[in-house]
């Protein structure tokens, strides 16, 4: 098929602080090129979720004068309180020395990630950046050559069945010089691409977690800003591990979330409800009570770090953030690396388009002499140490590693099963139940995707593909109990029963895009691909 | 044909609406604003009624702050060909903009002005009906067809229990219900053809429009929350309970 073509010097998938950082470097050297940004998400921010305590270190170095053009960093991280819940009720504060101190904030913004994602699309905006939210890029282009060339947008307009409607529009083809992918985790691009190029050879698989949010407004006598607070422990048990986050941000607001590991082994595990309950420890509830919920989102992310990181460069393109995973999971940031990861790649992109050439050469030089390399190098063994020898042992080994060694301890440890290999048979393991939910602290799934304003056009093809449609039923709901009914925070996964034979049910709509289906499917026969444009939650101040 | 089409900028149709904790009013911080829906059918019959060749120019108008400039190039991409924003500090009342709009014709001459039945925010359906008589023009609102030859306009309007057809002669006001068109995409190449196209900013001073004001928001309130369900063993237990505790038996 023959798509019309638009043609730019540099084209970005994804209007993260990734994306947008290299958007606004590019132009920052040269502002001759010219620079694409497309985003599915209705506008930037929709789909950004994040929890987030931002190191302003990278936008230090984009613009240095970030204060006084207003960019949303504004409640200074002041307190930092790390806590060990011990049971439904118990639970111990852990003391500074003897948490790893890669857990300190100090200097650090309580922030929304999407509130910093609009502001940053206005820099590259005035910065003479083309930036369309609504337009997912739905397949890679590669040239003669096997490089990429740029991507296809998906096309407008298509029923349920494929079918061409009234509104239809093709895709397009957007083609540059350089394509940079700053998908967020596992975008389905860059999983395509790590797979063609063969870009993760020789390293770890990588590792994720899921993280559930909700923002909330609570009584202002409850509320400290600038309180930050990182736990570990109860509700999560046998094998599963994560930590929960609550941060006082301005305007008596709270942010709260739990970040359940997706490596683990107990298909009767929901995130989802384990953070429902997380919510009625009183170390929590004593912030959240009489206060009301927000807004609710979900987002995988990739925490596997330097083991996992794959080669990101290569010809006519460059996978950056946390598509690639340069989140640091020591400190659970990665909107600084992320940031930074964009803007090495623009340098040395815009090095290459000077000379011609059709690969970043100069990107892991310069990736290696960066504070970005050092900070991932150090907290190599961050997830390994937790994965291997447990939250007790793993925290000690952590905090001795950060601590004493600044995290060169002369070991490293892998960690090199994949996540989705680590599931057991439902019959093997301990059936959960979950407490009701509420209505005060706790609520079910579907008023949650309520006020996440998650909204698809209904009629158009399943964007949640099975690449064999007769697994579910053979494998999935008699091994596995059907784990994607509870691993998904959006309810798309159902099981019904026709006639009385069970059968799995997609609810494509009530997607937030956070992919873990894509990456926990124990079969990984579940593939992510983008729905029509500006389909997805539209998260307000997430 | 010339035809003035006036869009509002909202909150988007798939948000859930916040009431401030003080309760002055709606909650828009960072929240997703979009072209008004009845707004951007209006803005598609233009297009499709200029496509027909029976319109020739397509001015899209809209009252308020810088950001409704994003709204405007919207209805650019989908095909207006140029802008006028006039510049206030918040979206005025609907009369103030009817007058606003009646202002900006005594240059621009429309004869057709095409607008949204009503707005998604405020709900009042009003300003088609105001222009019109600010302007002594003929008006038919809630249209869901529209045919336009020989300087008249045959509009079909959705009114309860039925259609009503109308004629009347041009220049015209129609106001668009939600069955008039289904508003096309707009594809990336207009989107950035219309960061090109003309826009035009004005005062209202420089229009010499003084802002009525004519009414104040006082309050804002949520719905009351709907009260947990209960779920009953047996029919005679529910009738018992919509007899006695509901009492509506």
């Amino acid at each position: 098929m023959e798509y019309e073509v638009m043609e730019f010097d540099v084209l970005i998938v994804g209007a993260g602080p990734a994306g947008l950082s290299a958007a606004c470097r590019i132009k920052q050297l040269n502002e001759e090129l010219s620079v694409c940004v497309v985003e599915k998400g209705s506008e930037v921010g929709a789909h950004i979720l994040s929890g987030a305590v931002v190191d302003p270190k990278a936008l230090n170095e984009l613009f240095p004068e970030w204060k006084e053009q207003g960019a949303p960093l504004v409640t200074e991280a002041k307190t930092d309180e790390i806590v060990l819940l011990k049971s439904e009720t118990k639970s111990v504060t852990i003391p500074n020395f003897a948490a790893p101190k890669t857990m300190h904030n100090h200097g650090c913004y309580i922030a929304s990630v999407g509130n910093l994602a609009r502001w940053l699309a206005e820099r590259a905006e005035e910065l003479g950046v083309e930036v369309f939210p609504g337009f997912p890029a739905a397949e890679v282009l590669y040239n003669e050559e096997g490089g990429v060339k740029g991507v296809l947008t998906g096309a407008m307009g298509v029923g349920e069945n494929g079918e061409e409607k009234d509104t239809y529009v093709p895709g397009m083809a957007l083609e540059a010089k350089f394509t940079l992918f700053s998908e967020g985790c596992r975008g389905h691009l860059g999983k395509a691409l790590i797979n063609k190029f063969d870009l993760a050879a020789g390293k770890d698989p990588q590792h994720y977690g899921l993280g559930i949010k909700e923002l909330w407004d609570i009584e202002p006598e409850r509320h400290q800003e600038g309180l930050v607070i990182h736990g570990s422990g109860w509700p999560l048990s046998d094998g599963t591990s994560g930590g929960f986050f609550l941060y006082h941000a301005e305007n008596n607001q709270v942010v709260v979330g739990l970040i359940v590991d997706l490596n683990y082994s107990n298909p009767w595990v929901s995130p989802f409800d384990e953070f429902q309950r997380l919510k009625h420890h009183p170390k929590l509830a004593q912030y959240l009570e009489g206060g009301k919920r927000v807004s609710y989102g979900a987002r995988a992310i990739a925490k596997g770090g330097f083991n996992c990181l794959p080669e990101m460069s290569f010809d006519g393109g460059l996978l950056i953030g946390c598509d690639a995973g340069t989140l640091n999971f020591s400190r659970i940031k990665g909107v600084h690396t992320a940031m930074k990861s964009g803007m090495l790649a623009a340098e040395s992109l815009v090095e290459a388009i000077a000379a011609g050439n059709v690969k970043a050469e100069s990107f892991n030089d310069q990736y290696k002499n960066s504070w970005l390399y050092d900070e991932l190098y150090s907290s190599r063994n961050f997830g390994p140490a937790l994965h291997k020898f447990g939250p007790i042992l793993g925290g000690a080994f952590n905090t001795l590693d950060q601590n004493i060694f600044g995290g060169r301890i002369p070991v490293t440890l892998h960690d090199t099963h994949a996540d989705h290999e680590q599931l057991r048979k439902a019959g093997e393991c301990t059936k959960i139940e979950y407490p009701k939910p509420d209505g005060k602290l706790s609520f079910d799934k579907l008023s949650s995707v309520f006020i996440s304003n998650t909204a698809h056009e209904e009629d158009q093809p399943c964007h949640l593909q099975l690449l064999d449609d007769g697994l579910p039923t053979s494998v999935n709901i008699p091994e596995y109990a059907e784990p994607a009914q509870r691993y998904c925070p959006a309810g798309v996964y159902e099981v019904l029963e026709d006639e009385g034979e069970p059968r799995l049910q997609i609810n494509g709509a009530n997607c937030l895009h956070c992919k873990t289906c894509d990456i926990k499917d124990p079969l990984q026969n579940i593939r992510w691909v983008t729905p029509e444009g500006a389909g997805g939650p539209n998260y307000p101040n997430m | 044909m010339k035809a003035i089409v006036a869009v509002k900028r909202v909150i988007d149709y798939n948000v859930k609406v916040r009431v401030k904790a003080d309760n002055s009013d709606v909650d828009l911080a960072n929240t997703k604003m979009s072209i008004n829906p009845f707004c951007e059918i209006a803005v598609e019959e233009a297009v499709r009624l200029k496509e027909a060749g029976t319109v020739s120019e397509i001015v899209v108008v809209s009252v308020g702050p810088k950001a409704v400039q994003e709204q405007m190039r919207y209805a650019m991409a989908l095909g207006a060909d140029r802008g006028i924003q006039v510049e206030t500090a918040a979206a005025p009342s609907s009369l103030d903009v009817a007058r606003l709009l009646a202002k900006i014709n005594e240059e621009e001459n429309a004869d057709l002005f095409i607008l949204g039945k009503q707005a998604i925010d405020s709900d009042n359906n009003q300003t088609g009906q105001m222009l019109a008589a600010l302007l002594d023009i003929p008006q038919a609102t809630f249209a869901s067809e529209v045919k336009i030859a020989d300087g008249k306009a045959e509009v079909t309007r959705e009114v309860d229990g039925g259609l009503v057809t109308l004629e009347m002669d041009l220049p015209a006001v129609v106001t668009t219900d939600l069955r008039l068109n289904e508003p096309r995409f707009a594809a990336l190449p207009k989107i950035m053809q219309a960061k090109r196209k003309p826009l035009a900013v004005k005062t209202v001073e420089e229009l010499g429009v003084t802002l009525s004001n004519s009414t104040e928001l006082l309050s804002v309130e949520p719905p009351a929350e709907r009260q947990a369900g209960i779920k009953v063993g047996s029919v005679d237990e529910l009738l018992d309970k919509l007899r006695n505790d509901a009492q509506v038996l």
